[in-house]
């Protein structure tokens, strides 16, 4: 929950307790003048925050701004063949929200999303409240199994559920076949993203459930005691008491599941040598990033479009923590 | 997939139906829990199953149940020898790319994160409100920058242009921070310095034994995160020797598909997966505390 109340935007992240307690007891030192030899002991502090944190401040200058600083000045600049190198504004984001190729990733991810994520986000909970409410060997079996695939890289598990999905060998056929109903191309134009999503679900629901049932086992049991009391079910104390509390949590897996769709890539990518006609170079827009930089050598407008996703991304999060604030922040 | 919507008991508000519909209820949320084990499981038994065949075998026998006579070990065998030995090559990438990120970014977070929770330096503020928004950029949006920029200083296709950026652990500081704060208490320290421990020690022999576990949960993600990090090196890298396992199977899965099956490259790859998976299950059926401990922070505080 802190997470989330520390990064709404209103909350510019609040001078812990504690550091007021550390500023006092220095305070307390040099009264008692135990630190008088040499330099004070705030001074002293100081110097050893700044020291501990000097690693951590290197790699997020070098990797993070500037990366990107670097890439913002790249999308700014054109380069041809006929006009070499110049300084060409935002025209690279003009062309890129008016790319129909990008835009149709777009639209593709979005639409990926709406389906997905409820899906794979409604059988997290499910899973979530059975092993909170289920103490059984078998629940404990159902816990550990979901979770395995999140230790399963995405590559190998998009590999594996695309031998899966082999129209030649696949299990999936073999079953279809057998039940008279032919052979279904999961490969194909219709059933492509279906395909993907169940990969995706496959590999998250296991980790977004552990995330949820954190969350349930922290709730306070008495809560549920007076439930009982009071003659509710478990189902009901599931959907009116349980499902509710742990609305902070649901908020934040949400958001770390939108972030994720929006970079959609590895499995698109894996997927793409059996089913070239139908994943396109433009089938997402972090796929077309990574074509249009590496096959097509156009880095400019790759930047462009990289740094306009993770500006997406990033206004989007802050957009959608600000506006679940109240709902997130729920005690 | 259908599960979601599977039947769930009706709620009765006297006594005497209750026992009964929670008996039907038990036999619903268990039926509910084998279907979707059956379905989480499946393709890793699919995947045990295949390692166990050859290529013909593998096109030409039911996918889910064992042939006779398996190749399990002459599967293995040509994995490992295959091209000159590149697997192992890239077992041995990967696991440097992991260990020495992992320590790493490790220890980067442990210092950073110490330094916000308990000590006061200028730029503090600014500095984790930042750290806050670096966890929310996605980090494929980082990596095709990063690249062009690492290219300026011709880094890239090196161990290096792997391993520098995943030094970089945003979350790794947040969660140590988190975990200092709640518990190592000021007056631990404070009883240190008293005795005279200078803050270096009071570091190393005060606060890092108390973290622990919070340094195992870090290191634990960080290890896994580029174990199966993908985009990254395949961004990265362009020579087949520096690849790790993720990019090198992908590149064979890739190969086999342009010769369309002809060769064993699709037994290689089944057994390959399973090869590259089986740490990392094992790692995480051990360590099970640690990764529910790293995944509560967040949620639950």
């Amino acid at each position: 929950m802190s997470l989330l109340r520390q990064q709404g935007p209103a909350a510019a992240v609040p001078p812990s307790p504690s550091v007021e307690k550390v500023a006092g007891t220095y305070a307390a030192g040099r009264k008692t003048g135990r630190r008088t030899a040499g330099l004070s002991a705030r001074t002293r502090h100081k110097a050893m925050g700044l020291l501990l944190v000097t690693p951590f401040g290197l790699l997020f200058a070098a990797f993070l701004v500037a990366p990107l600083a670097y890439a913002f000045w790249l999308s700014l600049r054109t380069s041809t063949l006929v006009g070499g190198d110049h300084f060409s504004w935002f025209a690279n984001y003009k062309q890129t929200f008016t790319d129909p190729h990008f835009l149709s990733g777009v639209r593709r991810v979005v639409v990926f999303g709406l389906v997905q994520i409820p899906v794979m986000l409604g059988l997290a909970l499910l899973g979530a409240l059975i092993i909170d409410e289920v103490t059984s060997r078998l629940a404990k079996v159902f816990r550990m199994t979901l979770f395995m695939p999140y230790a399963v890289p995405a590559v190998i598990g998009a590999l594996m559920w695309g031998f899966l999905y082999s129209p030649t060998f696949g299990p999936v056929n073999s079953l279809t076949d057998a039940l008279g109903l032919g052979k279904v191309d999961l490969l194909g134009h219709s059933l492509m993203l279906t395909s993907l999503g169940n990969i995706v679900t496959w590999q998250w629901t296991g980790y977004n459930m552990i995330v949820l049932y954190a969350a349930l086992q922290g709730l306070p049991r008495e809560v549920y005691e007076a439930a009982k009391l009071d003659g509710a079910g478990q189902l009901q104390t599931a959907l009116r008491i349980k499902v509710p509390m742990i609305s902070s949590a649901i908020v934040l897996t949400l958001m770390f599941t939108i972030i994720g769709t929006l970079q959609f890539f590895t499995e698109p990518r894996v997927l793409e040598p059996t089913a070239s006609s139908v994943i396109t170079p433009d089938y997402t827009p972090n796929l077309y990033a990574y074509n249009l930089a590496f096959q097509y050598s156009e880095f400019n407008y790759s930047a462009a479009i990289s740094f306009s996703l993770g500006a997406v991304v990033f206004i989007g999060s802050y957009l959608f923590l600000f506006a679940t604030r109240k709902r997130s922040g729920l005690k | 997939m259908t599960t979601a919507a599977a039947p769930v008991p009706a709620v009765t508000t006297d006594r005497a139906p209750r026992v009964k519909s929670s008996a039907r209820g038990r036999v619903t949320v268990n039926a509910v829990m084998v279907a979707m084990i059956l379905y989480f499981l499946m393709p890793f038994w699919w995947l045990v199953v295949a390692a166990t065949k050859n290529n013909d075998a593998l096109f030409s026998t039911a996918a889910l149940w064992f042939h006779s006579p398996g190749s399990f070990f002459d599967n293995l065998q040509q994995l490992f020898t295959y091209n000159g030995g590149e697997y192992l090559r890239w077992m041995g990438n990967t696991a440097i790319y992991a260990g020495i990120s992992g320590v790493g970014a490790t220890a980067v977070a442990t210092f950073a994160g110490y330094a916000f929770a308990k000590y006061r330096f200028p730029g503090r503020n600014l500095l984790f409100s930042s750290l806050l928004g670096a966890i929310m950029v996605p980090a494929t949006a980082l990596a095709i920058p990063t690249y062009l920029l690492l290219s300026k200083v011709a880094l890239t296709n090196t161990m290096w242009a792997v391993i520098l950026p995943s030094l970089l652990n945003p979350f790794g500081v947040y969660l140590v921070r988190v975990y200092v704060q709640e518990s190592l208490p000021d007056e631990l320290l404070e009883a240190a310095r008293v005795d005279g421990a200078g803050e270096m020690r009071v570091l190393f022999n005060v606060a890092l034994p108390t973290l622990k576990p919070a340094l195992v949960t870090v290191l634990l993600f960080s290890m896994v995160g580029t174990w199966n990090n993908f985009f990254l090196p395949l961004v990265m890298l362009n020579n087949d020797k520096l690849f790790p396992l993720t990019v090198g199977l992908q590149s064979w899965y890739q190969g086999a598909l342009i010769q369309s099956g002809a060769n064993a490259l699709f037994t290689l790859v089944i057994a390959g997966s399973l090869v590259a998976i089986l740490p990392l299950i094992v790692a995480f059926l051990l360590l099970q505390r640690y990764w529910r401990g790293g995944l509560t922070v967040g949620s639950l505080k």
